[in-house]
């Protein structure tokens, strides 16, 4: 199925891949999905892949990752695995409705669509789409439709299901709905599927989402999210991106904000070879209130870079970004934060901190805040440091008999709860806290029963 | 316990210890006074561990091994411990946890079993009332937002904790005022015994009111210009570092 022409560019490839299966790619989804596809491909081929000239993918090389030699398949596809036998994520206390998603498309229990207790709806975004036209109609697409990033438009282009998950006006719902996210197969694989998060008024949510590689293949997801967070709705986002070293994992999640909602997502980035999280976030009423925070922890040749947008569009909003990252060997991490505060966008508080620790000479990490701000009543403040471990905190410790090794990983625990504090829940704190431990420890940091060896 | 011959140390390839002798026995109390810059906190920093300084010359034996060549953690496992003149703040490092980590890492070193959860809150408790150090210290970060002179007697905590054979007290006077150096000087006496020793460094003589030295050298320029018993703290304080600074000139 796939070819590696040289020759041809990425757009091409991918234009012609649309070209020959338009039509199975449609007869696996659902029209509401289908209805955007041409008109998405037409953005593909005005905008093109990403490359490093453009000034939002500086460090990424979406080129290579893009050529690699995967599998595209778009019809039913056969697992040779017994998903339940090898994955069984077991996060003690922490009682979640779990939704599986397999090569990017959802994995049926029999059900493809369910009303959790309390009311939510959740379950696979194609059969979503055919059940709940009404409300998919009002926000798929609608969020990420005018983004430049030509990844966007592929996904959409592609996009066959995902997961969809609906908490109608005045249902909150503490019990975390949790999505894994699994690549498994054998050979290499390429996957783009598409979420839906809606929440309507007075709604609350708590999603977390697991990425995971269960095969030692290569493994490409290019996915997009969309999050509508209607009137005083809360939710909260938590992402563990724990997939090998030789997996790729772009993300673009675009949230929508209307007045008085609530909305907090942390990212924690343990394992990936190839990490992309763009970030979007528009505050779309007034006295909305936006948390990104994000968690990188990358060693050997790993790429993690994340790019955050905070679109202040209404007076009276709270933005607050908040990443931190320790890269070792010759990790490169990369951060944008952009702040955009609009004319209108009066008495806006923004904030953007981020934190880095390169344990190595070899080591890279590039940081740009970015602050564009059109109003003349804001209080924005931006801060980036990049530096080493504190060497008199190390000695302190030392002193006191702590070894120089359990020393440096206190510090980065510390520094890495910075970030993890933040997540809500308690019993999926507790466990990312213990993940990450883990992860600094360099063991692995896969869930307790899982029995593939990510990383 | 503690034989210091001809020691030398540099820092940036400038002599700051010009040859220090000094011998520390179990159940003795050293003071080591002297002006600004004489060499004092290097001395002290030197013995822990602390990996700025080069030792250009001499030799440091402790309990007949030597000290030099060993890492600052295996020196604080061999009971030697350095109460900061400035101790380091850590946020997000709690100090049950740090306290912890450090006790566990010093049992595993003899050979012990670490303590259990409830143990070691026991030994918390214990400890702290000795130095009047509140809860709510020692429920934060290793002395994250702690004002001066609680930092101070939370090094006091810590050598109480950790039981050691050696203290060296770095300061541990400067910048308390009298209730917090009472506090501090009854934690020492408290925890000196005849098995261990401690060496008390003091600008002032204002601490040796409380902590009664057996011996009292003075750290003049990087050497030691003079030793004898507490009398000598008294003579200091009545002449001022001037007085030594003439009798180094009449040499």
């Amino acid at each position: 199925m796939s070819t590696i022409t040289e020759n041809i560019s990425l757009k091409e490839q991918f234009l012609e891949l649309y070209r020959n299966k338009s039509g199975e790619i449609a007869a696996n989804s659902a029209p509401l999905m289908n209805a955007l596809r041409d008109n998405a491909i037409g953005k593909l081929e005005k905008l093109g892949f990403p490359d490093r000239k453009k000034e939002d993918y500086l460090y990424a090389d979406i080129n290579s990752v893009f050529r690699q030699d995967l599998e595209k398949s778009f019809g039913e596809q056969k697992i040779n695995f017994n998903i339940r036998e090898i994955f069984h994520c077991d996060v003690p206390h922490l009682d979640t409705s779990l939704l599986l998603l397999v090569n990017g498309r959802f994995y049926n229990n029999g059900q493809e669509l369910r009303e959790l207790p309390g009311g939510v709806i959740a379950g696979s975004m194609k059969q979503a789409a055919k059940d709940y036209p009404e409300i998919v109609e009002k926000h798929y697409g609608r969020y990420s439709g005018n983004s430049k990033d030509g990844l966007v438009a592929l996904n959409t282009a592609f996009a066959q299901d995902g997961i969809f998950v609906y908490a109608p006006p005045g249902v909150r719902s503490e019990k975390p709905v949790q999505i894994v996210n699994i690549m498994i197969s054998d050979t290499g694989q390429m996957a783009q599927h598409r979420n839906l998060f809606i929440e309507g008024e007075d709604a609350g949510l708590n999603i977390v989402v697991c990425d995971h590689s269960l095969s030692a293949h290569r493994f490409l997801t290019n996915s997009v999210n969309e999050v509508f967070a209607g009137e005083r709705a809360q939710i909260n986002l938590t992402r563990i991106q724990n997939e090998h070293n030789g997996s790729t994992q772009i993300t673009h999640s675009y949230s929508h904000q209307e007045a008085g909602s609530h909305l907090a997502s942390n990212i924690i980035s343990l394992h990936g070879g190839f990490i992309r999280n763009n970030v979007f976030v528009k505050m779309n009423g007034e006295h909305a209130e936006n948390h990104s925070m994000g968690l990188y922890l990358a060693d050997k040749n790993q790429y993690i870079d994340n790019f955050v947008f905070i679109d202040h569009s209404s007076p009276n909003c709270f933005s607050n970004q908040l990443y931190k990252g320790v890269l070792d060997d010759t990790a490169l991490g990369a951060f944008t934060g952009r702040i955009l505060v609009e004319r209108d966008a009066q008495k806006t508080n923004a904030y953007q901190s981020n934190n880095s620790i390169l344990m190595t000479d070899d080591a890279r990490m590039y940081s740009r805040p970015q602050l564009e701000i059109y109003a003349d009543d804001v209080k924005c403040s931006h801060g980036s440091t990049l530096g080493q471990l504190d060497e008199d905190a190390l000695f302190y410790m030392r002193s006191r008999g702590i070894n120089h090794r359990e020393a440096r990983l206190l510090l980065m625990f510390a520094f890495a709860h910075d970030v993890i504090k933040n997540i809500r829940v308690k019993a999926l704190r507790e466990r990312i806290d213990h993940l990450v431990n883990k992860r600094l420890r360099g063991e692995l940091s896969r869930c307790n029963n899982c029995a593939m060896q990510c990383g | 316990m503690l034989v210091i011959k001809d020691l030398k140390v540099s820092i940036d390839g400038e002599e700051i210890l010009k040859g220090i002798n000094l011998e520390v026995r179990a159940g003795e109390l050293h003071a080591i006074m002297g002006p600004n810059g004489s060499g004092k906190s290097t001395l002290a920093s030197v013995l822990a561990g602390r990996e700025l300084y080069e030792v250009t010359s001499g030799k440091v034996t402790y309990k007949d091994q030597d000290l030099l060549e060993k890492s600052p953690e295996e020196r604080a496992k061999e009971g030697l411990f350095l109460g900061f003149q400035y101790p380091i703040e850590i946020p997000g490092v709690s100090m049950v946890n740090f306290m912890k980590t450090a006790i566990n890492e010093m049992r595993k070193h003899r050979g012990e079993e670490p303590l259990s959860a409830s143990e070691f809150l026991k030994k918390m408790r214990e400890k702290k009332d000795l130095v009047e150090i509140s809860s709510s210290l020692t429920n934060r970060s290793v002395n994250e937002g702690f004002s001066g002179g609680e930092k101070k007697k939370n090094e006091i905590f810590q050598m109480a904790m950790l039981e050691p054979d050696l203290a060296i007290l770095d300061e541990t006077d400067s910048g308390l005022d009298i209730d917090a150096l009472r506090i501090v000087a009854r934690g020492v006496n408290n925890l000196k015994s005849p098995h261990n020793a401690t060496i008390v460094i003091t600008h002032y003589q204002r601490l040796l009111d409380y902590i009664v030295p057996d011996f009292v050298h003075v750290l003049y320029n990087g050497r030691i210009v003079k030793s004898g018993g507490k009398e000598l703290a008294l003579l200091l304080e009545e002449k001022g570092y001037e007085w030594i600074n003439a009798e180094e000139v009449n040499q």
